[in-house]
């Protein structure tokens, strides 16, 4: 008998349907029919994911294979999906979340016609099934479909409102950024098809496999991955595009570019994760890339003054911590941190939408103040996503936090120390953003503070949602030094990371070290967080200019000027050296040249048929004697 | 044999045939229809062709006629797999040429039309010659119809941009000629059927067998290389291209970049490679490091071009320099690879060419800086463009991609640097694609552009149609890889 797991294809396919629907009958659709279609397949492949969920939580992993995709030679690459532990908890976190960010948007986008209305949610399906792809995919290459088709979608989504060429500019330079991130990828699936002759998940992660890899293969493999983890998951160097992509629908930011879409690199990692481990060189570079993406962003997010870019700046500050995590071997408190994160930061984005969109399109901070006198669920909601984000126990970025730090000091307290420091600016800048909103006086026009009122259920429900996942998300890892076999996530991944797990020393940390561990972090954490509540709460718009240090950091620490600078110019100049002088003048100039050399013998020549019969003769003579002299001499 | 009429024979003496009753058509309307109605009977017979399966002559549906007294060449043509795939590529190309360009009307239709019809035939020739004469013969049939399609109905410059092409070509051309005659002169004799024999043969068996020294084929190679490499074009030998494409009519333009480019890559499979092995091994280096090069400074170019034309000139010089690379690259994937992509470029290039000339036609104007906001006016004609676009790309499930896979991966087996370095031209693709997207599609209307209307029935019907086979070819693409399996396996024999 078949597996019943078989009909996971329907999965990816419903949200597919939904986008074709929905992109082919945008003329005709009504807002209503299209919202509705558009969250209805998501909620559909939610309720399948659940059910997977349940089948593999019983045991039951399967790979499915459909059709052969690509069959040459001994390259064999099916269009198969693997369901396993780590692909079901994927997919309820994409279908999950997503399905009420698919909700909040009905409400949020009613603004637009209803043929934007019926693009958007196309889009955000299409999105949805590139995502779901990129997850089930049995192999790299099926995994690399989803991986182009969620850049696309984000390209697509980040410039949907077209007409604005900043925009559009964003978009480009999302799906420019993250192909620099596919090439390295692309080039880690060649090397091992080269080496091993296969993609496949479960053949290259055979014990077969991995004795034809040498450490060079392993560490070159790995390090190309990485470097494709780096684009879509926005690390040094290939993070400047996300702080970009805040210029989509505030939906969109919160799904693709905080909830799931940006977790693609890590979740890769972990589905490698054996490669990854015999590979130390690697783990070393992705946990130093990890941490300084950590800090790097964190500076950057303490200085900004537009809503979204705060959040921005920390999602790429927590996808460092998690390549922190996974450089150190915490793949389960990766994931963990993956799952955490979505719903904090999903709801986050959406509390900042749901501000957004009362104060009448306005982003800036500095114009907020006291909105929690007028949107009393948006703020709630929004204090427990901050808490839930710095760490304060017992919400659930605390938990996942707190394993990726352990793990961290385990490896090297060095790195241990600094995740904290950055702890400790994620909870000052996050409450910066919070006394800045919702508390003080508001300082917007009078027009906005007449305009104020809290969201309606739309999107209000799906923040209270996302609250209670937020603060009770961690429960399911609940470390053993508070209660033995509280783990259960660890518990549920044990067989995805069991190879790893098998090969690697644990360093156990004693109980009495973790609590110290624990309690300076949350401490920490704590005082950032009340200094920076103290200090905004009150804050009042100035006019000064700032200078040096706090400068560097408003200004993003001038990286963008800087590739600017080092890439995009000299690329622009080599291109027009190319087309103006190399082309022009050197290729061009040549074969005119020989033409022209043509044209100038000819003309020359033309004396010889000057029509007149003595000057034939005359050759004719000539041209006789030449031959009597050659054949004299020869 | 010759009993019974061959699928080769019908598919070039239809398009023959048709060309010189266009030519005595009196009205337009009924040159323009007998070529569509003959293109597609022709579409139907090469798609019958295709699955094709004779017991007798599994590999190549062939026939062979022969001339008594004559000095070793027959009617010799055949069908392989990859004779099979072109042959259907270009017999798919023309009806969609016809439709596209159904409402344009050219200035003396009927030569137009036969022309157009005379090139088909040639491009049939050429992709079933099994006789060097004869493919001499029918590559040359298929470039002068073009030479004078470009000079009477092409653009302002047209003179100076077909003078180039035709010098390029022409040298091309007599290049191979002489090898050609050499080969020949190198050949064991034959005996024909009726007794005739004779000191040497133009089959192309023999020519296979011809016993050539390594030096000898160390010069061979480049007379024939450098003909085939100016149809592709590879770098350096491209200059040509954007200028014949900027001035040609639009029609013939889709046929030059959709079809006869591939004449050059066609050309190294079924004759320069087999004849030349150890000079195929000896240069191999040289024409990939040329073919990178290609790749990479084609596509800087196409990202500073303003004229929409040579921005697409130029990214298919680029993309037709990886598919020069991973021939030579000589392994199954890799020449797998670039079977499919030889197909799915075609598809793309002529549906970018539909879009473009649309655009041109209705604002006046190729300048992409001269263009803003189109879709604001054509919604459907950009999601059109922008799916071909990206299949131009290679963007996964589009039928670029698994072309693109493969080369790449074939490439990399060859040689990991060249891999490494061709790839940064999927993100120069990137970058040149979404800048054009957005600046001729995106932003706010412009008053050049207020007069663009949305599709009507031919293009959407044909876009649609392109746009169609983009997916189905995208998600399942073996089946063209199993149509040019056992081609590719026998070509890849020949070197190792």
């Amino acid at each position: 008998m078949s597996n019943v797991l078989q009909i996971a294809w329907l999965i990816p396919i419903l949200p597919l349907i939904g986008f074709i629907i929905n992109g082919a009958g945008r003329n005709v659709l009504s807002k209503g029919i299209s919202g509705f279609i558009g969250s209805a397949v998501v909620f559909a492949s939610f309720l399948l994911s659940i059910y997977v969920f349940i089948q593999v939580k019983n045991g039951n992993t399967h790979v499915a294979h459909y059709f052969n995709f690509i069959n040459v030679d001994s390259l064999k690459i099916g269009f198969d999906f693997k369901l396993d532990q780590l692909s079901s908890l994927f997919l309820l976190i994409i279908t999950g979340v997503g399905f009420l960010i698919h909700v909040y948007s009905t409400s949020y986008m009613h603004e637009e016609s209803s043929k934007d209305f019926a693009k958007y949610f196309s889009y955000l399906n299409l999105f949805v099934f590139s995502m779901l792809l990129l997850v089930m995919g049995a192999n790299y290459v099926i995994m690399f479909i989803g991986w182009e088709g969620v850049g696309l979608c984000s390209y697509l989504l980040i410039g949907y409102w077209f007409k604005n060429n900043d925009y559009t500019d964003a978009a480009k330079k999302a799906f420019i950024m993250n192909r620099i991130g596919d090439l390295g990828f692309l080039l880690a699936v060649f090397w091992l098809i080269a080496k091993v002759g296969t993609v496949s998940f479960d053949e290259v992660f055979s014990a077969a496999s991995l004795a034809k890899l040498s450490t060079t293969d392993i560490t070159g493999i790995t390090l190309l991955l990485f470097v494709g983890a780096t684009g879509k998951s926005a690390q040094i160097p290939l993070y400047t595009w996300l702080p970009d992509a805040m210029a989509g629908p505030t939906p969109v930011s919160a799904l693709i570019h905080a909830a799931t879409m940006v977790t693609a690199g890590i979740y890769m990692i972990a589905r490698s994760n054996i490669l990854y481990t015999m590979a130390p060189v690697t783990q070393c570079v992705v946990a130093i890339v990890g941490l300084a993406t950590a800090v790097l962003a964190a500076t950057i997010a303490l200085k900004q003054n537009d809503i979204k870019k705060v959040l921005a700046y920390s999602t790429v500050s927590q996808l460092g911590y998690m390549f922190l995590g996974l450089g150190v071997g915490a793949y389960t408190g990766a994931v963990f941190h993956v799952m955490t994160h979505a719903f904090f930061k999903a709801l986050l984005f959406l509390g900042a939408g749901s501000v957004i969109h009362a104060m009448g399109g306005e982003q800036d901070m500095r114009n907020m103040g006291g909105l929690k006198k007028y949107m009393n669920t948006t703020h709630l909601t929004f204090l427990l996503g901050c808490l839930a984000i710095a760490g304060m126990p017992p919400f659930s970025g605390f938990f996942s936090k707190d394993e990726i730090l352990a793990a961290a000091y385990a490896n090297n307290p060095v790195l241990w120390g600094i995740g904290v420091i950055t702890a400790m600016m994620t909870a000052f800048y996050m409450f910066r953003l919070y006394a800045m909103t919702f508390t003080g006086k508001f300082r917007g026009t009078h027009e906005q503070e007449h305009h104020l009122h809290e969201s309606p259920a739309a999107i209000t429900i799906p923040l209270i949602i996302l609250a209670l996942l937020a603060v009770f998300g961690g429960l399911v890892g609940i470390p053993e030094v508070f209660m033995h076999g509280g783990h259960k996530l660890e518990a549920f991944l044990e067989p995805v990371f069991a190879q790893s797990n098998a090969i690697t020393i644990k360093h156990e940390l004693s109980h009495s070290t973790e609590y110290m561990l624990m309690t300076v972090s949350v401490a920490g954490a704590l005082i950032a967080l009340l200094y920076a509540w103290n200090k905004f709460s009150k804050y009042e718009k100035t006019e000064t200019a700032s200078s040096g240090f706090a400068k560097l950091l408003e200004n993003k620490w001038y990286v963008d000027e800087i590739y600017n600078a080092i890439i995009v110019q000299p690329l622009k100049s080599l291109s027009a050296f190319f087309n103006e002088v190399v082309e022009k003048k050197g290729i061009d100039g040549l074969v005119n040249g020989t033409g022209k050399a043509v044209n100038y013998g000819s003309r020359q020549l033309r004396w010889l048929q000057s029509g007149q019969v003595g000057a034939y003769v005359l050759l004719m003579v000539l041209g006789i004697l030449v031959l009597f002299i050659i054949q004299l001499f020869l | 044999m010759g009993s019974y009429i061959t699928f080769p024979e019908l598919l070039i003496w239809l398009p023959l045939l048709a060309g010189i009753l266009c030519f005595f058509t009196k009205r337009e309307q009924s040159a323009k229809s007998m070529a569509l109605i003959f293109s597609l009977i022709i579409l139907g017979i090469s798609a019958a062709s295709l699955f094709y399966t004779g017991t007798k002559y599994a590999t190549w549906n062939s026939v062979n006629y022969f001339y008594p007294n004559n000095i070793g060449n027959t009617f010799f043509v055949g069908l392989d797999g990859t004779g099979r795939l072109l042959s259907f590529l270009t017999a798919l190309a023309f009806p969609i040429i016809f439709i596209a360009g159904y409402k344009t009307s050219y200035k003396s239709a009927s030569s137009f039309y036969g022309l157009m019809l005379l090139t088909q035939s040639g491009l049939m020739g050429v992709f079933c010659s099994m006789d060097a004469l004869l493919f001499y013969f029918f590559w040359e049939l298929a470039l002068i119809p073009v030479y004078f399609l470009c000079s009477k109905w092409g653009g302002e410059k047209r003179i100076q941009a077909t003078f180039k092409f035709f010098v390029y070509t022409f040298t091309g051309s007599l290049l191979m000629l002489i090898g050609i005659i050499y080969v020949y002169l190198h050949t064991s004799g034959r005996i024909f059927e009726d007794g005739t024999q004779v000191a040497h043969s133009f089959a192309l068996n023999s020519f296979y067998n011809a016993s050539l020294t390594a030096s000898e084929q160390n010069w061979l190679f480049w007379l024939f290389f450098i003909a085939f490499a100016v149809k592709m074009p590879v770098f350096p030998f491209h200059t040509w291209q954007p200028d014949t494409y900027d001035q040609s009519p639009t029609s013939v333009t889709m046929v030059l970049s959709g079809i006869m480019v591939k004449m050059g890559l066609f050309g190294v499979m079924r004759w320069l490679i087999p004849l030349f092995p150890l000079a195929t091994v000896k240069f191999s280096h040289v024409v990939m490091v040329l073919s990178i090069i290609g790749i990479i400074y084609a596509s800087c170019i196409a990202i500073v071009q303003d004229n929409i034309k040579k921005l697409v000139a130029y990214s298919s010089i680029a993309h037709i320099g990886l598919m020069c690379a991973a021939i030579f690259a000589m392994n199954q994937v890799s020449v797998q690879g670039v079977m499919l992509q030889m197909f799915n470029h075609g598809i793309n290039i002529i549906g970018l060419w539909i879009v473009i000339d649309l655009l041109e036609k209705q604002t006046g104007v190729k300048q992409i800086s001269k263009l803003a906001g189109v879709a604001n006016k054509a919604p459907v004609l950009t999601i059109m463009f922008v799916i071909i676009a990206l299949a131009n790309i290679a963007l996964p499930l589009t039928n670029a991609f698994a072309g693109e896979f493969l080369m790449f991966s074939g490439l990399y087996k060859f040689n990991i640097w060249y891999a490494a370095v061709a790839g940064i031209g999927i993100i120069l693709a990137a970058v040149y694609t979404l800048n054009m997207i957005q600046k001729v599609f995106y932003g706010n209307t412009n008053t050049v552009v207020d007069a663009v209307k949305d599709i009507s029935w031919n293009e959407k019907f044909i876009l649609a149609l392109i746009v169609c086979l983009i997916f189905i070819i995208g998600i399942y693409p073996q089946p063209v890889i199993d149509l040019t399996k056992e081609a590719v396996t026998v070509l890849v024999g020949k070197i190792k």
